[in-house]
């Protein structure tokens, strides 16, 4: 990769705020933070002590995945739909799409192929 | 882009130089390069999923994984988010010193997540379980090695930055590389929320 | 670990030896004189007229979007020349290897020939070739000074340059793969393919993928923060839509791509078990990576060009593009369903019957927003005073080709129909149907029709019509046997054949790829003959074709700074609204105009990427590690140098501007 540090050409503007806001607040850094906290501490004490069955924890592990990574996007990343006039927003939501798409579409593809192709090696006695 | 330019109907031009502030696409530019990584990591993801229960007769993630350890590690990683948030908030304060130093302190945990992952892949080495072994092993290691090896570019870049800050101060160019950078890094925490979810927690599930 | 390497590999050479050079091939060896004996003509001439220090300093150092769009045709023309070459090859083999005969090229060559010839055109023909079109004409047609990221441009361009290199390479030390253009394992595993020939095809693409990804967020980033005032996305010229899906589209697949080559290097080097066929691993799922990434790959190869058609056929018919708003949406449809289809290329796999109808059906709805975008071009023509100059008639050679290449498609997208199709030459006359229909008369229609804009002069338009009747004709003449013989159950990628009745029809193929030799030669001539006929071939006004959009405002060639004054956009074909507003061209008032500095770090940064992909390839590790220290170290260094733009001074560009004003006034009178 070339030196990401540099995507601008600049050095001479005084425009260097354009983007306020981006930075977040102390207090949104801790919401963040202590969010993120409990929803890693909560999957972590779920797994190594399995008080529900194993079905429930995986739905609940992956519940906080999904929670843990909006709490980053918001209070970490400061995605809104105003920063850079709606473009990251929509940047990021083509791309989970695509991750989706993919993501599920190899899965799907994937498990069919093996059952069909492969039957003795079914993925999900593999487990 | 569209100034409130102060033209009539029949003026096709600006009679000023346009005001696009330099580097006013970085941030745009840079994030979409990061969802393009994004889309690796997407990749990797699939290939776990798909590979990921073909032991091959060799271990199990049941039998490998130490979660303990993986969740000191995940607590290196969030702790370095917090810091570099306050490296971020010292910037728009304009303290040099302040910004240099959460970012050497980003630095130092970022190295301790790097040091217990090297611990963890080391173990397994030598527990005749390296990447070679199973494709289950080969799609672990690839995806956790490959949010290492994101994690160590990110911190020579920090140190890069420390120097750049030591030498410029905190101008524009060096503010939105930090930006950028802060960027990469908090992108870096929401990849590894999925690496601890899918790959070490469902993997004690099976 | 448990590195696979061959038994005689030395510390300095890796595993290159003298063996490694194809001295017994003759026919490599005589295409190595040849190339070597006009490649020390070229430097002899460089030296003796003292270019070096020229090209240098305004070329390849350069940021100017305009000299780096340039330099990614210049690459893809030149790689058209190689990959024709592979091209012309096959088809006399297989025209001669009938009843006994072997032909003349042996299966180690004749593999590598139809492996480099699929590679080589789609990332080092079809790709600079759309990069370099999206580079020299968006930031004109959004009236920007130049892109967003000026030095990742030439970068990029570099890195590409970079890629072509190394396959380049691979003609002459050592081989290139022998697996087919898209590497499957098992076939490209190390123990199928343990020599150089897909390390060279895995560093090619993954060097150039580099350039092609960094170009692709700069050209987004450019697009969305660059506009001029008051040109709202959907008064954006179409070509600049099309520009910016086609971005969207490689951001979004290329480091799929990076992903899988990086996983299949991973198994060839150190042993992984991604995609062997032991211990678990799978390689169907690189077949379904791979093809993640490969069916975007040809939108955006063709998106673009669906832009050029739209910018030439409004402006050649004389009107407003037919259907704007629609057009623009079946763009932006085509973009989501390039991801939902890929498995249309795998139907016979063995996925089963619900996956195969989901993808079959998909595929099928992408014939509707194409099938929309031919409507409104016959529309746009409908009742317009048609011109028929040289990029009309590619723009409908192109409309009639791909249409009939979009049917065969629709055939293909059928699962029962593809189980008989597939692998077959019916599909390879498919994909040359619409890739040479689409891609590459959409390239001929854009080279001319924005030539004199990069010039300043027109193209020669007798040579201009015979190579284009040449390419149309040899076309039909190459292509249509290939479907009647895919039809007869002939499968791709043979070498040799039994049944003497195909024969006819080979030969019929190979006497088109003669007429395609022909006009690739006469547009050859036609570059030459109009290059030394310039001055009467010369457009001072900088609107030769009556154009509709930013980049006839301006002069040919534009000065560096593109727009002396920054333009301002009240309607859609904002040239043609200016025109018919009275508009007139400003003539004092200068100012100075800020512009990005020339650096050639990119050079040094991409050579040193082939370092590391050559060294990787021959497993001189040495000259990887050097390479890759070296990389970072200069890739800091750069980030340290923050003086990197200058300002034109107002009195520049006053003298660039009167001479204009001067030339404008005499071609008045």
């Amino acid at each position: 990769m070339s030196a990401p540090t540099d995507h601008g050409h600049g050095h001479h503007d005084d425009h260097g705020h354009h983007d306020e806001g981006a930075h977040g607040s102390r207090k949104e850094y801790w919401i963040g933070f202590l969010l993120s906290v409990v929803m890693t501490a909560i999957p972590f004490w779920l797994v190594m002590t399995q008080p529900i069955g194993k079905q429930a924890i995986a739905m609940t592990i992956m519940l906080f995945a999904a929670a843990q990574m909006i709490v980053h996007m918001i209070f970490f990343l400061h995605m809104n739909r105003k920063a850079e006039g709606g473009w990251s927003i929509m940047a990021l939501i083509f791309t989970v799409v695509i991750v989706v798409i993919a993501l599920s579409g190899s899965l799907w593809v994937m498990y069919h192929m093996n059952e069909n192709m492969m039957p003795t090696m079914d993925m999900s006695q593999m487990g | 882009m569209s100034q409130p330019a102060a033209y009539t109907i029949d003026d096709f031009h600006l009679a000023e130089e346009p005001h696009h502030p330099e580097g006013s696409s970085t941030m745009l530019g840079f994030w979409i390069y990061l969802m393009s990584d994004c889309l690796i990591f997407a990749m990797l993801f699939a290939t776990y999923g798909v590979l990921g229960t073909s032991y091959a007769g060799g271990p199990t993630p049941r039998e490998l994984f130490d979660l303990p350890l993986v969740a000191v590690n995940t607590a290196m990683l969030l702790f370095s988010s917090i810091t570099y948030g306050f490296a971020m908030l010292a910037m728009v304060d304009g303290k040099k010193g302040a910004t240099q130093a959460w970012l050497l302190v980003t630095a130092v945990f970022g190295l301790a997540f790097l040091g217990i992952e090297l611990y963890e892949f080391n173990h397994l080495i030598h527990e005749g379980a390296g990447p070679w072994t199973s494709a289950f092993l080969s799609s672990f290691f690839t995806l956790v090695g490959t949010h290492g090896l994101h994690v160590t570019f990110g911190i020579v870049w920090l140190v890069t930055l420390v120097v750049q800050v030591q030498k410029r101060g905190l101008i524009p160019a060096n503010r939105r590389r930090l930006m950028c950078l802060s960027l990469f890094w908090h992108f870096l925490d929401v990849i590894w929320i999925g690496v601890f979810t899918f790959v070490y927690l469902m993997g004690m599930l099976r | 670990m448990q590195t696979v390497t061959s038994p005689a590999l030395s510390p300095i050479f890796g595993r290159f030896t003298i063996e490694s050079l194809p001295l017994h091939e003759p026919i490599v060896v005589g295409t190595f004189a040849m190339v070597a004996f006009g490649g020390v003509v070229l430097l002899a001439v460089i030296t003796k007229f003292k270019l070096w220090g020229y090209l240098w300093t305004e070329w390849f150092t350069s940021v100017d979007h305009k000299k780096i769009g340039i330099m990614y045709m210049i690459l893809g023309i030149v790689m058209l020349l190689r990959g024709f070459s592979d091209a012309i090859m096959m088809r006399l083999q297989q025209a001669m290897a009938f009843g006994g005969s072997e032909g003349y090229l042996n299966a180690h060559h004749y593999d590598q020939v139809f492996t480099a010839h699929g590679v080589i055109m789609i990332f080092f023909v079809a790709m600079p070739i759309v990069t370099g079109l999206m580079n020299y004409i968006v930031p004109l047609q959004i009236g920007a000074r130049d892109v967003s990221f000026p030095f990742l441009n030439n970068f990029s361009f570099w890195m590409t340059a970079g890629g072509a290199v190394i396959i380049m390479m691979s003609l002459f030390v050592g081989e290139f793969a022998q697996t087919g253009w898209l590497a499957m394992p098992p076939l490209s595993g190390i123990a199928a393919s343990p020599g150089v020939g897909v390390d060279y095809y895995i560093w090619a693409l993954q060097v150039a993928g580099v350039g092609t990804l960094l170009s692709g967020v700069n050209l987004i980033a450019t697009i969305v923060k660059m506009r001029a005032p008051g040109m709202t996305m959907m008064k954006m010229p179409v070509f600049c839509w099309t520009a910016l899906c086609t971005n969207v589209l490689i951001v979004a697949a290329f480091p799929v791509l990076t992903a899988v080559l990086a996983l299949l290097s991973l198994d060839r080097y150190v042993d992984t078990a991604f995609f062997t066929n032991t211990l678990g691993g799978n390689p169907m799922m690189y077949v379904n990576l791979i093809w993640i990434w490969g069916h975007p790959e040809v939108y955006i190869l063709i998106l673009p060009m669906f832009g050029v058609f739209s910018e030439v056929v409004s402006t050649f018919s004389g009107k407003r593009l037919f259907g704007y708003t629609s057009m623009i949406y079946a763009t932006l449809v085509i973009t989501i369903l390039a991801y939902l289809v890929w498995l249309h290329h795998f139907f016979t796999m063995g996925s089963g019957a619900s996956v195969n109808s989901f993808f079959g059906i998909t595929t099928m709805i992408i014939s509707i927003p194409t099938g929309a975008k031919i409507f409104n071009w016959l529309f746009t023509m409908y009742r317009g005073r048609v011109r028929f100059e040289l990029p009309m008639m590619w723009a409908i050679a192109f409309m009639i080709t791909f249409t009939l290449g979009g049917m065969t498609g629709v055939l293909l997208a059928v699962p029962p129909a593809d189980f008989v199709l597939h692998n077959s030459l019916f599909l390879v006359a498919h994909f040359h149907n619409v890739i040479i229909g689409g891609v590459l008369f959409g390239a001929f229609a854009a080279i001319n029709y924005w030539w004199p804009k990069a010039f300043g002069f027109k193209l020669d338009t007798v040579w201009g019509k015979r190579s284009f009747w040449l390419w149309v004709s040899g076309f039909y003449f190459a292509f249509m046997p290939l479907y009647v013989l895919g039809l007869m159950g002939v499968t791709r990628r043979l070498r040799t054949f039994d049944d003497p009745s195909f024969q006819i029809w080979f030969i019929i193929a190979g006497f088109g790829a003669l007429l395609i030799a022909l006009g690739i030669a006469a547009m050859l001539i036609q570059f030459a003959v109009s290059i030394r006929d310039r001055e009467k071939l010369r457009d001072v006004t900088g609107d030769p074709w009556n154009g509709r959009t930013l980049e006839w405002a301006t002069s040919s060639p534009p000065p560096d700074y593109n727009f002396a004054f920054t333009p301002v956009v009240h309607d859609n074909d904002a040239w043609a609204d200016m025109k018919l507003r009275g508009y007139e061209r400003p003539v004092t008032g200068y100012r100075d105009i800020h512009m990005p500095s020339n650096t050639g770090a990119g050079v040094i940064l991409a050579g040193l990427s082939v370092g590391i992909g050559v060294g990787m390839i021959w497993y001189v590790w040495w000259l990887v590690a050097v390479s890759f220290f070296a990389l970072v170290a200069v890739a800091i260094g750069h980030s340290f140098n923050y003086a990197r733009d200058f300002h034109i001074p107002a009195a520049t560009v006053t003298v660039t501007e009167e001479k204009r004003t001067a030339a404008l006034a005499g071609a008045a009178l």
